[in-house]
């Protein structure tokens, strides 16, 4: 257990981008991006998290994985969008959040903002790539 | 492992975490408690309700951290800390109110 | 024989290499994250659509209904089968060529 253990990050804040390619449930990509993202959310750094290629697919609704036997995680990426909505809210936290979607990504696969399961902000990919160059470190799957 | 309650038998893991969390059942939270030698109170089922509806709707049990944050929001600072949590889950409120809770081990927890 | 491709179309080129390597009239059958290629309105829907008219299409419904695809999402042309359906595909039309 490491409930007690105090982690003292005071002044070392850094900018996470945490990029997603690849769809659900073919590979084991999405949910370890996921995870890892949750675990650092306890370590209060920026954090963009980005959906680009098949990557958008991982948070479209409507998912329900009964029939296949897996575990349907998309509901999971909610926390993802409760912490972003804790780090807008809470002024005293220096945290920015960020949810992205790349326009070009949902557009290939007919899909639109109203179809993902989190509020998202779409970026052109010429936007997304600033985004990217601005990042202290770059976790992707 | 497992668990007998009203003649019914509910499968376990070798470190007592339900196996079917649909299975689940407060009288069968109550047999689990004992083993964990936890006396239910309200206050203790506060938690572990919390923990079954966040389960529900995220699929995936809360980190510590989050635990203590929500609980804040909907019961007030005064529970909102490890130390009200650990006194009423003297071995960790992750381990033991989610093994209640019929929930998985969580898995961000080491 | 029936050829079923497992793999996105926008990550591999699996359902290219089908469609250049299987006989006219032969069916295909989509599944796992191949069944993004039955979705209406893709980039790769002008190829789908075309495909439809040369050979019998079919798509997984369980991966369909994991992944949030409603049926009604689905391209024309392209039946949704169930795993039975799968097993009588395989069992009516012999060798399979997975395109993975």
């Amino acid at each position: 257990m490491s409930e007690e253990i105090e982690f003292d990050t005071a002044g070392i804040t850094k900018k996470f981008m945490y990029v997603n390619r690849k769809a659900p449930y073919g590979t084991i990509y999405a949910l370890e991006v996921l995870e890892a993202v949750l675990i650092s959310a306890a370590f209060e750094q920026h954090a963009a998290i980005v959906f680009i290629d098949d990557g958008v697919y991982q948070i479209k609704k409507g998912q329900d994985t009964a029939a296949i036997n897996m575990k349907n995680f998309s509901k999971t990426y909610g926390i993802i969008e409760m912490e972003k909505e804790d780090a807008d809210e809470d002024e005293d936290m220096d945290m920015v959040w960020r949810i992205i979607v790349e326009k070009e990504s949902m557009e290939a696969r007919g899909l639109s903002a109203d179809d993902f399961v989190v509020d998202v902000e779409v970026l052109p990919s010429a936007e997304l790539a600033k985004v990217m160059a601005e990042q202290d470190v770059v976790i992707s799957g | 492992m497992a668990y007998e309650v009203g003649g019914k038998t509910f499968e376990s893991d070798e470190e007592g975490y339900l196996v079917d969390l649909a299975s689940w059942n407060e009288e069968l939270a109550g047999l689990i408690a004992k083993d964990e030698e936890i006396d239910m109170t309200d206050e203790h089922w506060e938690v572990v309700n919390f923990l079954r509806d966040y389960y529900n709707e995220y699929q995936i049990a809360p980190a510590v951290r989050v635990l203590v944050k929500a609980i804040k929001k909907k019961f007030g600072a005064e529970k909102g800390s490890n130390k009200y949590l650990y006194e009423l889950f003297p071995y960790g409120p992750a381990k033991q109110a989610c093994k209640i809770a019929g929930l998985p081990k969580p898995t961000g927890c080491v | 024989m029936i050829h079923t491709i497992n793999k996105s179309p926008f990550e591999r080129n699996s359902l290219d290499s089908c469609l250049r390597l299987s006989e006219k009239g032969s069916p295909i059958l989509l599944l796992e994250d191949g069944v993004y290629a039955a979705t209406k309105g893709t980039s790769v829907s002008g190829t789908v659509g075309t495909a439809t008219g040369e050979h019998p299409m079919f798509v997984m419904g369980p991966d369909l209904q994991a992944r949030g695809i409603a049926e009604d999402q689905v391209m024309d042309g392209i039946t949704v089968v169930d795993y039975g359906g799968f097993v009588d595909l395989v069992v009516e039309h012999g060798t399979v060529q997975s395109w993975l």
